[in-house]
C-alpha cells in the first residue's frame, strides 16, 4: 500500500503540451517577439536591410515631419470617424428593421451581408468603376438630363476619401447588422410583451430599453470596427492607390511602401509601431471594460 | 479490506476549498449514497474516486492500492453520468465496446463481453442503433451498460436517473437496485433525491460544505440525525423545529411543556440548555393515541394539501408555521380546530447553538 | 341575431399595405438597392463590349450580350507585360487556399481542444497574448515574418504562405474552436477517460466526429478569408505565385494601354466568385461563423 509519487508537473498533460507548441510559439515568436523586434528596429536608421544602429527617436521626428504621414493620419481619422458612426448607425438601423418581422427576412439579409464575403479588392474595383466620371453614377445622371450633376469623389482631392467610406460602408456594414441583429434576438422576448402591455411606442423601447441592453454588443461590435479601420489597406490600394495625390493615402499603406518600395524600413517600423499604440488606446479601456465587466457579473 | 478508501482528501480550486480533510472507507460490495444539495461536493468527491479531478492533498484506496494518481481508466471503475455522455456518433455496441477497444482486448472476447452486459440490461435489440434513436431510459441502460462490460471492482454513479421522468425514474431505480444485488459490486452513488438514497442505499453520507456530516444507515440517518442540519434535510415534508430550553427533564417552549422521560438522551448531552426540538410532521399524535401524548396542543387547521395517501395539515404553533401528515381518510377541513399531541419518544433535540442531537 | 358577446372577433384583419408596414418595406427596398447596385453593374458591364460600355450608362441592360469579356479576363487580360489572364492566378489561389485552410484548421482545433478539455500552467496565458495578438496591426509583424520564412528557407514558396495564413488564422480559429469543444458537455470527455482514450484517442475518436458544425463554419471562414486576402500574397510569394486577388489588381490598374472596363469588370468578378459561391451556398452558417468569431462567449 505505498502511496504512488505525485508527477512531476511538467509532465502533467503532456500531450497536451506538446500539441500546443504551434500557439505558444505563435504568441511568443510571433506576436510578442515580432511585435518587439519592430518596435526596437524602429529606434534605428536601417534602410535597404535592418541594421542595428541606434539613432534614438530619429525615425519618428521624421515621421511626424513628413507630409504624407501627416496627411495618412488625417485621413484614417477622417475615414475611421466616419466609418464609425456609419456603419454603427447603418448596422443597427440595418437589424432593426429587419426585426420587423418582415417577409423575405432571409433574401434581405442575404443581400446586406454578401458584400461582406468579397475581398477588398474586389469592392474597391468595383467602386472605382461605379465612382467612375466617365462612365458611372455622374453619367447616368448626365443622360437623365441633369447635364451639370457632379458626382465623382474618386477625381477631387477633397472628396475622394468620402467615395472611399461609400465602399468601406457597403461592405463592411452588414457585418455590424449581423451581429446587432444576433444581439436584438437575444433581448428576452418577454420585455417587448411587458412593454406593449405597458403601452410604449415602438421607437420608444428601441431607445430607452434596446439600446442600453445591446451595450456589449456595441462594444464589440466597435472593435470590430476600429480594428478593420486600422487595417485598411488593400481597399485603398485597389480603389484610389492613395489618390488623387495623397489624398487617400493612409498609416498601413504608407508603412507598406517604406518597407518594401522606398527601402526605408526604419520609417516603416515606426509607423507601425505608432499604429500599434493608436490600437493599444482602443483595446486597453475595451479590455478593462470587459475584464470589470466579468468581475461585476460574479 | 475495503473497496474504496479515502483518506484526508482536500481540494481546493484556487483558494476555494470544495472538500476538507475528508474520510470515507466503502465495505466490498456496499452500496453507498452521497447525498447532499448542489454544491456540498458530492460531485466533486464521485469525480475525485474517478479521477477525473487532481486532489490536492490526501490518498485514494481502490481495492488496496493507492490510485490518488493513477489514470482513471486504469482505477478498476466504472461510471454513469447524469447526461448519459453517450458518444453520439457511435452505435450502441460501439458505445459499450468503446473502452475494451482501447485497452486492446480481443475481438471476440469484446463481443462476448458487449452481449452479456446487452443481456442482464434487455437491451439487445437496440445494439445496432445510435443514441439519438433510444429513449432516456434505454440511453442510461446502455451508459450503465457501459461501465458493466469493463469488469470493473466499483460503479460510480453521478446522479444517474436526474434526467428522467418520475415515472422512469423509479423504474431504472429498481434495476440499479436488482443489478446491484445480481452483481454484488461496490457501488458509489451521488444524488440530491433522497427518495433514491434512502431505498437504494446501504449506507448514505450526507454532505454539505465539503465534509461528511452522518455516514450511516437509511433508518439510522432518519432515526437519529446527529444534527439539526440532517434532520431537516431528511424527510418529506420536512422536520418541524421549535425553539425552546431544557429545564428538569422537560422541554418548555411558547406551545408548552413536554416531559422528557421517555428521550433518549445521547451520553452527556442530558442537562438543562437552550435547545430546538425537532418533530417530524409523521410522527404528530392525533385522535386515539392522544392518552399516550406527553403534551397535547390544540391548533386550528390554516391550509388543508389532500395528497392521497396522506393529507397535510398546515397550522400555526407557537407563532411558527409547523406541518402535520395526517392519513388520508382523516377528515378535516380548513378553519377546523384539532387536538395534536407529541410524544417525547418521537422527538429530536438539538442543541441550540451548536445544533447537535443531544 | 346578435351574439351574447358583441364586438370584434375572430381573427385581426392585416394588411401589408398599411402605413408602417409601406415605410418600412419601402426603406428595406431602398438599401437594398444600395448593397445590390455595384453586383448588377458589374455583372452587366461585362456583358457589353467595349463600344457598347462607352455609349451606354452603366445601368443599362446589355444591347448584344456578349462573354468575350469573360474569356478574355480569363486567359488573356494583361499585367503590365505579361497577357495570360487571371487563370494563373486562380490556380495560384486554389494552391494556397487550400493546404492553408486545412493546416490552420488542424493546427487550430487541436490548440482549442487542448485549451477546453487539457487545460495545463500557463496555457491561459499563452491564449491570451494570442488572443490579443489579433489586436495587433499585422504590419508590425510583416517584415520579422520576412526574415524567419528566409531563415526557414520557404520565403516566397507556397509553404511559406501556408505558414503566414495560420498564424494569422489561428487566433480565431483557437477561440472558435476552444468555445466549442468547451460547450460539448463535460461528461462526454470524462466518460471517454475511464473508457482509457487519451488526449488523441478522444480528440480524433469523441470530439472530431462531433464537431462537423464547427468544421464547417471553420471552413467557410478560412476558404474566404484566405482567397481574399491580398497583403500576405504581394509580401510573401514571388510574382509568379502572386494569388487571384494581387492578380485582379495589377489587371485591372495596370497603367499600360487602353482600359478595358468589360475586361476589368469580369474579372473582378471571377475573382469574387469562390467566396460568392460559398457565401449564398452556406448561408446561416456563414452568418454563425461571423457571429461566433465576432462575439466572444
Amino acid at each position: 500500500m505505498s502511496a504512488s509519487k505525485r508527477p512531476n508537473f511538467l509532465f502533467q498533460n503532456l500531450a497536451s503540451k506538446i500539441a500546443s507548441i504551434p500557439m505558444i510559439l505563435t504568441a511568443t515568436v510571433i506576436f510578442v517577439g515580432c511585435t518587439l523586434w519592430t518596435v526596437a528596429y524602429s529606434f534605428t536608421s536601417s534602410r535597404l536591410l535592418p541594421r542595428w544602429r541606434w539613432v534614438g527617436l530619429d525615425q519618428y521626428e521624421r515621421l511626424w515631419n513628413t507630409d504624407r504621414w501627416m496627411i495618412s493620419i488625417n485621413n484614417l481619422l477622417l475615414y475611421g470617424t466616419l466609418m464609425m458612426i456609419f456603419s454603427l448607425a447603418l448596422g443597427f438601423f440595418l437589424a432593426a428593421l429587419l426585426d420587423q418581422k418582415i417577409r423575405g427576412e432571409n433574401v434581405f439579409r442575404t443581400i446586406f451581408l454578401y458584400p461582406y464575403a468579397l475581398s477588398f479588392v474586389v469592392t474597391g474595383l468595383t467602386w472605382q468603376w461605379l465612382l467612375n466620371p466617365d462612365f458611372g453614377i455622374q453619367k447616368l445622371v448626365r443622360d437623365m438630363g441633369w447635364t451639370t450633376f457632379e458626382f465623382a469623389p474618386l477625381t477631387n482631392n477633397e472628396w475622394a476619401i468620402y467615395g472611399v467610406l461609400l465602399a468601406g460602408l457597403w461592405q463592411g456594414s452588414g457585418l455590424v447588422m449581423v451581429l446587432m441583429l444576433a444581439g436584438l434576438r437575444g433581448i428576452d422576448q418577454d420585455v417587448w410583451k411587458a412593454a406593449r402591455v405597458d403601452g410604449i411606442p415602438n421607437w420608444k423601447i428601441y431607445l430607452y430599453i434596446v439600446l442600453p441592453m445591446m451595450r456589449p454588443i456595441f462594444v464589440t461590435a466597435v472593435v470590430l470596427v476600429a480594428t478593420g479601420i486600422i487595417k485598411i489597406f488593400d481597399l485603398i490600394v485597389a480603389q484610389t492607390d492613395g489618390g488623387p495625390g495623397l489624398s487617400t493615402e493612409v498609416p498601413a499603406k504608407y508603412v507598406y511602401d517604406m518597407m518594401f518600395s522606398s527601402q526605408n524600413l526604419g520609417q516603416g517600423f515606426a509607423a507601425s509601431t505608432t499604429m500599434l499604440l493608436v490600437v493599444l488606446v482602443i483595446i486597453i479601456p475595451w479590455s478593462f471594460y470587459e475584464f470589470a465587466g466579468r468581475h461585476n457579473a460574479k | 479490506m475495503e473497496s474504496v478508501s479515502i483518506k484526508n482528501l482536500d481540494l481546493k480550486f484556487g483558494s476555494v476549498e470544495v472538500l476538507k480533510n475528508l474520510n470515507l472507507d466503502v465495505h466490498q460490495g456496499e452500496f453507498i449514497v452521497l447525498l447532499g444539495s448542489s454544491g456540498c461536493g458530492k460531485s466533486t468527491l464521485l469525480n475525485c474516486i474517478a479521477g477525473l479531478l487532481d486532489v490536492s492533498d490526501g490518498q485514494i484506496f481502490i481495492n488496496g492500492n493507492n490510485v490518488t494518481w493513477q489514470e482513471p481508466s486504469r482505477r478498476g471503475i466504472g461510471m454513469v453520468f447524469q447526461s448519459y455522455a453517450l458518444y453520439p456518433q457511435m452505435s450502441v455496441a460501439g458505445n459499450l465496446s468503446f473502452g475494451l477497444r482501447n485497452a486492446g482486448v480481443a475481438k471476440a472476447e469484446i463481443r462476448k463481453k458487449v452481449a452479456r452486459a446487452a443481456e442482464i440490461l434487455q437491451i439487445e435489440a437496440l445494439l445496432n442503433r445510435k443514441p439519438s434513436e433510444l429513449s432516456g431510459g434505454q440511453r442510461q441502460r446502455v451508459a450503465i451498460g457501459r461501465a458493466l462490460v469493463r469488469d470493473v471492482d466499483v460503479f460510480l454513479f453521478d446522479e444517474p436517473l436526474s434526467n428522467l421522468d418520475a415515472k422512469l425514474r423509479t423504474e431504472l431505480r429498481v434495476e440499479i437496485k436488482r443489478l446491484h444485488q445480481q452483481l454484488k459490486n461496490t457501488m458509489i452513488y451521488v444524488t440530491h433525491d433522497q427518495i433514491e438514497a434512502m431505498t437504494l442505499a446501504d449506507r448514505i453520507a450526507i454532505m454539505r460544505e465539503g465534509k461528511i456530516m452522518q455516514l450511516a444507515s437509511p433508518t439510522e440517518i432518519y432515526g437519529k440525525p446527529v444534527n439539526k442540519y440532517v434532520a431537516d434535510f431528511i424527510g418529506s415534508p420536512a422536520m418541524n423545529f421549535l425553539a425552546g430550553r431544557i429545564e428538569n427533564g422537560a422541554f418548555h417552549f411558547g406551545g408548552g411543556v413536554i416531559s422528557l422521560d421517555k428521550y433518549d438522551f445521547a451520553e452527556g448531552m442530558a442537562g438543562d440548555r437552550e435547545a430546538w426540538i425537532g418533530i417530524r410532521p409523521e410522527h404528530v399524535i392525533v385522535a386515539e393515541g392522544l392518552s399516550k401524548a406527553d403534551l397535547t396542543v390544540k391548533v386550528r387547521a390554516d391550509i388543508v394539501e389532500p395528497m392521497g395517501a396522506d393529507t397535510l395539515l398546515w397550522c400555526v404553533m407557537d407563532g411558527q408555521s409547523f406541518r402535520i401528515r395526517l392519513d388520508g381518510q382523516f377528515v378535516i377541513k380548513e378553519g377546523d380546530m384539532i387536538d395534536v399531541g407529541f410524544s417525547s419518544n418521537a422527538v429530536s433535540l438539538f442543541d441550540k447553538f451548536s445544533e447537535i442531537l443531544l | 341575431m346578435q351574439n351574447e358577446f358583441t364586438g370584434p372577433r375572430g381573427p385581426k384583419p392585416r394588411s401589408i399595405f398599411r402605413l408602417s408596414n409601406l415605410i418600412v418595406y419601402g426603406t428595406i427596398l431602398l438599401l437594398a438597392i444600395y448593397y445590390l447596385a455595384p453586383l448588377y453593374v458589374m455583372l452587366v458591364t461585362s456583358m457589353k463590349s467595349m463600344a457598347e460600355v462607352r455609349l451606354s450608362n452603366v445601368f443599362a441592360l446589355p444591347i448584344k450580350v456578349t462573354f468575350d469579356p469573360w474569356f478574355k479576363a480569363w486567359s488573356s487580360a494583361c499585367t503590365g507585360l505579361k497577357c495570360e489572364g487571371l487563370m494563373g492566378g486562380f490556380l495560384n489561389s486554389l494552391f494556397i487556399t487550400v493546404p492553408s485552410v486545412i493546416v490552420s484548421i488542424a493546427v487550430a482545433s487541436v490548440n482549442g481542444y487542448a485549451l477546453a478539455n487539457w487545460p495545463y500552467r500557463g496555457a491561459n496565458i499563452f491564449f491570451t497574448i494570442l488572443i490579443f495578438g489579433a489586436f495587433v496591426p499585422y504590419q508590425l509583424m510583416l517584415y520579422p515574418i520576412v526574415i524567419i520564412l528566409r531563415e526557414l528557407g520557404v520565403f516566397g514558396d507556397l509553404a511559406g504562405l501556408v505558414i503566414v495564413h495560420s498564424i494569422f488564422g489561428m487566433p480565431i480559429l483557437t477561440l472558435i474552436f476552444r468555445n466549442y469543444f468547451s460547450s460539448l458537455p463535460a461528461e462526454l470527455f470524462k466518460a471517454a477517460r475511464i473508457d482509457g482514450a487519451g488526449f488523441w484517442g478522444i480528440f480524433f475518436k469523441v470530439m472530431i466526429p462531433m464537431s462537423s458544425p464547427i468544421l464547417v463554419v471553420a471552413i467557410i471562414l478560412q476558404v474566404t478569408g484566405i482567397w481574399n486576402d491580398f497583403l500576405f500574397g504581394i509580401v510573401y510569394t514571388r510574382p509568379e505565385a502572386y494569388p487571384m486577388t494581387v492578380q485582379l489588381n495589377n489587371i485591372v490598374n495596370s497603367t499600360y494601354g487602353e482600359k478595358e472596363y468589360n475586361v476589368n469588370m469580369a474579372a473582378t468578378i471571377i475573382t469574387g466568385l469562390v467566396p460568392l459561391t460559398i457565401y449564398f451556398i452556406s448561408g446561416k452558417l456563414f452568418v454563425r461563423g461571423i457571429a461566433a468569431g465576432a462575439v466572444k462567449g
